[in-house]
């Protein structure tokens, strides 16, 4: 299916544009060859719609179009006021008839995404509590050609329940004019309701289907019969995923010696504003009194003289350096521009996609940090000491960021991202550390233009020595 | 604080910053991945006989030796009674011993481990040395499975030289019926507390308790996505290149007309071989490319496979390397497994930017990688269980196709000349590798180029 590029001599600079087509996960479109319907089952208060999110947020950043659809917002589309929990009854003929109206309607919609708009996986998140609804979905996969992967998530840690309900529940649209008692009595008479006919995945009646049942929040897994690359990456990353509070602090190194030239790459030193940074970076973390906090740098030296400062153990990772700009390494924006006009133009009009001759894209990068990703998953608290290009990657997967928007988030010097999730997302708090340092943030200018003058290619350019 | 803590020097041979005052709080890694291994972790194999213990062990060690964790395999021969406890207890102070004074990583503990005694006395032993355990428990019930193991790996063992085929096989059910009656699986209630995943009939379902960490996590990994359907792997190089024959360096040229022909007789070859659901995979390079495009079938690109990147050394000959940077020269010559180019890459950080490949290709069955000299010595390194120090070293030469195929704990080769004929670029590791060499010393092993 996936046909090889041409080379053409004249053109071997267009032709590197033409080849970064294929997707971060290595090769191309094959992987996944039917789409992949991915369906949450479990009580109301286990995780499901934070693990949708969560794996739906993932595979889109490693690149694979991705999206969720949440049944109980098509309920509230539906019934507009929630009343309390006597809809969820299970003798309740009118409540039943317009949730499952509701699920079919979502289902509808996972068609028009795996078929119609490009989309590679669904994720169809509801309670999906009985064998009967998980069969109609099974056979509404086969008749669209989607392949199914379940994904239940089994808790009886009430403590664990309890913070769910706080956490996620007190705040839902449904709850919004009731005080905190009467909400969460209301909830757990809700998932009352859907005790008495759930019928957990079965080792046995169930063992043709594909899936994974996540026991305890993570503490034991049951994997069954993955089918392809893309449910094995799966089963990995919810396997190294946890709920344990923490917070991930990004930063840059300090100001170098390149950056107030304005030339980009390289493997420069700190400037003497870069080495205050350090030092403040290190009171900073000492004040933030962090309970084992992890740090991590790239091999630039740049990013290691600043963790020097801080005079804790550090691990150094190889995947943190920042983006090779290959034949522009150490230039400065104006001689990019004098010697490879078109190549400085073509990477306005694609700055995600766009490759430097003879080094990487956004792109390549994204698939190069994808094991930080993941142990950054797996860490608690962490301090990582980064570049311009790889923080922006890495702030992307945390906030959602699309490739079109990822190569253009503000990551200034001397700046801390403290990134601590909260409910479905992540709360980000910028911490500016007061030492002033060189802008080195280029937005993208109006005129993209291949055929562009010098001046519309340059106008973005911040200043510098 | 003084300034000198942000002076820094890079080590000359693995171009890695580090301070010029030694720092006690630091730690210095030398590979391009955190190890995360704190503790020295025990991976301790449970089963009856013939559920593929040892096949898992070997393969598991071989994947972690590849990936820089330092593991040796430690296989019990299944002996009864009394001769089992003391072996189990040299074999357990052997992993103590290892552990301590040649700084591995992860001992695999393989024996049939089948009674909670002896488990027991497995981690008693570790709590007491702050050793971690994750056992790794074969579950299969299937009789035609237990039947091509046996006949697969058994059968060949010492055991049983001088028997016929058939006693031999009933002999060995017996055996495993023995081991049945003590047999005391891994526990989902009473074993809750350990860690261990429990792989059943082969993969097709997995239970997995209480990962404790990232090499845990790995481990997992990767024995969820090994299989033991039949299939080969084919590793062949671009066809000879215009910069191949100058005797340049890496650089991204295109073939020459011997490399078109290889890759002409390259299609030829996957014809005649007639196989199976072929998959073809190359790097981003056009001489991988322009090779692939002959075979007239679908092929899918991976930047992971791209070849070494030699820095400031791209497309130079060794002996412009010599000529400008002797000292570069002789330090790969030192350690060419761990020597990075200056702004380039070592053969150390080759390995971890192909394990997301040496992944994809245990999920797969058949495929024909086309790629590079260095990337080649690279998988088969992996495959074949050579050590770092034989690996960049390893004969890859052009035109020729290595056909890798699985059988009993390893890996058959077979080596298929095409015919075509090619420059050789194979340099072997001349005598004398001393930064202060003379040029002829350090130019003695060059191959011939035009």
């Amino acid at each position: 299916f996936y046909i090889g590029v041409f080379f053409l001599p004249h053109l071997c600079f267009t032709v590197s544009l033409y080849l970064t087509l294929s997707l971060s996960l290595g090769p191309a479109v094959c992987m996944t060859n039917c789409p992949t319907l991915i369906v949450m089952v479990g009580l109301p208060a286990r995780g499901k719609t934070y693990i949708s999110k969560k794996l739906t947020r993932y595979l889109n950043w490693i690149g694979v179009p991705t999206k969720e659809f949440n049944v109980g917002q098509y309920r509230r589309e539906c019934l507009k006021i929630y009343k309390n929990f006597e809809f969820f009854r299970p003798d309740n003929e009118e409540g039943l008839k317009i949730r499952r109206q509701c699920a079919l309607s979502a289902l509808n919609d996972v068609r028009q995404y795996l078929c119609m708009e490009g989309g590679q996986v669904a994720v169809f998140d509801a309670t999906n509590t009985t064998r009967e609804r998980r069969d109609t979905i099974t056979r509404f996969a086969e008749q669209n050609g989607f392949k199914v992967f379940f994904v239940e998530s089994v808790c009886e840690d009430p403590d664990v329940i309890a913070e769910n309900i706080v956490q996620v529940k007190l705040g839902s649209p449904d709850y919004i004019d009731c005080n905190t008692e009467e909400a969460v009595a209301d909830f757990m008479k809700r998932i009352k309701c859907y005790e008495n006919s759930y019928q957990p995945l079965d080792e046995g009646l169930d063992r043709e289907l594909s899936y994974i049942k996540i026991m305890d929040v993570g503490r034991r897994y049951l994997v069954n019969r993955v089918l392809d690359h893309i449910q094995s990456r799966i089963v990995y990353y919810l396997m190294n995923i946890h709920i344990t509070p923490r917070s991930i602090y990004l930063c840059r190194h300090g100001e170098s010696d390149l950056n107030v030239r304005g030339r980009i790459g390289g493997d420069s030193g700190l400037t003497s504003r870069g080495k205050e940074y350090a030092k403040s970076l290190g009171h900073f973390i000492q004040e933030q009194n962090i309970k084992d906090l992890k740090v991590w740098t790239s091999q630039m030296k740049r990013t290691i003289q600043t963790a020097e400062a801080l005079a804790v153990p550090y691990e150094q990772w190889k995947a943190l350096n920042e983006i090779d700009a290959g034949v522009c390494e150490e230039m400065m924006y104006e001689e990019i521009q004098e010697h490879f006009p078109l190549e400085f133009a073509l990477r306005d009009q694609d700055k995600y996609r766009y490759r430097y001759p003879k080094g990487e894209s956004y792109e390549d990068l994204v698939q190069r940090l994808e094991p930080v990703i993941m142990e950054l998953e797996r860490q608690e608290n962490v301090l990582v000491i980064c570049h311009q290009a790889v923080m922006r990657c890495l702030l992307a997967y945390f906030l959602d960021k699309s490739a079109e928007e990822l190569p253009y988030l503000k990551c200034p010097l001397h700046t801390v991202l403290k990134l601590t999730p909260v409910a479905y997302g992540c709360k980000v708090e910028s911490i500016f550390l007061n030492v002033e340092a060189v802008n080195t943030h280029r937005d993208k200018p109006e005129n993209v233009d291949i055929s562009r003058p010098t001046e519309e290619a340059l106008l973005t350019v911040p200043a510098h020595q | 604080m003084s300034s000198e803590q942000n002076e820094l020097t890079q080590t000359p041979l693995l171009k890695i910053w580090v301070p010029w005052v030694h720092s006690t709080l630091s730690r210095r890694r030398g590979s391009s991945v955190p190890q995360f291994t704190n503790s020295p972790t025990v991976i301790v194999m449970v089963g009856l006989p013939a559920r593929g213990k040892t096949y898992i062990s070997k393969k598991l060690a071989r994947y972690l030796n590849w990936i820089g964790v330092n593991t040796p395999n430690m296989t019990l021969f299944p002996l009864i009674g009394v001769l089992f406890r003391n072996c189990a207890s040299n074999a357990l102070t052997d992993i103590g011993a290892y552990f301590t004074k040649e700084q591995g990583q992860v001992a695999v503990f393989d024996a049939t481990n089948t009674t909670r005694e002896r488990r027991g006395l497995i981690l008693s032993f570790a709590k007491e040395k702050g050793y971690k355990v994750f056992f790794v428990e074969s579950v299969c019930d299937d009789p035609d499975i237990i039947e091509q193991n046996i006949m697969q790996v058994k059968l060949s063992s010492p055991d049983y030289e001088n028997c016929d085929k058939e006693e031999a096989l009933e002999d060995f059910l017996k055996r495993i019926e023995c081991y049945k009656m003590t047999y005391v699986p891994l526990d989902e209630e009473k074993d809750r507390h350990l860690s261990y995943i429990k792989i059943f009939n082969v993969g097709s379902r997995y239970l997995v308790n209480r990962v404790q960490d990232h090499i845990q996590s790995r481990i997992v990994y990767y024995l969820m996505n090994i299989h033991v359907t039949p299939r080969s792997i084919y590793l062949s190089r671009h066809g000879e290149s215009d910069l191949n024959l100058l005797g340049r360096i890496g650089g991204d040229s295109g073939l020459s007309t011997r490399g078109q022909m290889y890759a002409s007789a390259l299609a030829a070859f996957v014809q005649s071989q007639s196989i199976r659901d072929l998959k073809v995979w190359t790097s981003h390079m056009k001489r991988t490319i322009q090779t692939a495009e002959a075979l007239g079938v679908p092929y899918e690109q991976w930047k992971a496979l791209n070849e070494i990147d030699a820095g400031m050394c791209e497309e130079m000959t060794y002996e412009e390397i010599q000529g400008h940077h002797p000292e570069e020269f002789a330090l790969r010559d030192q350690d060419k497994y761990r020597y990075r180019y200056p702004k380039g890459e070592s053969y150390e950080d080759m390995v971890h930017r192909l394990e997301p490949v040496i992944m994809e290709l245990e999920r797969q069955e058949n495929v024909l990688v086309i790629c590079h000299q260095a990337v080649m010595r690279c998988l088969l390194a992996y495959f074949l269980d050579k050590s770092a120090d034989e690996l960049p070293y390893l004969r890859c030469p052009l035109h020729t196709v290595l056909k890798l195929t699985p059988v009993a704990y390893g890996c058959k080769v077979e080596s298929i000349f095409l015919n075509v004929q090619a420059v050789n670029t194979h340099r072997e590791k001349p005598p004398n590798v001393d930064i202060n060499r003379k040029t002829e010393d350090a130019l003695q092993t060059v191959p011939e180029h035009v």
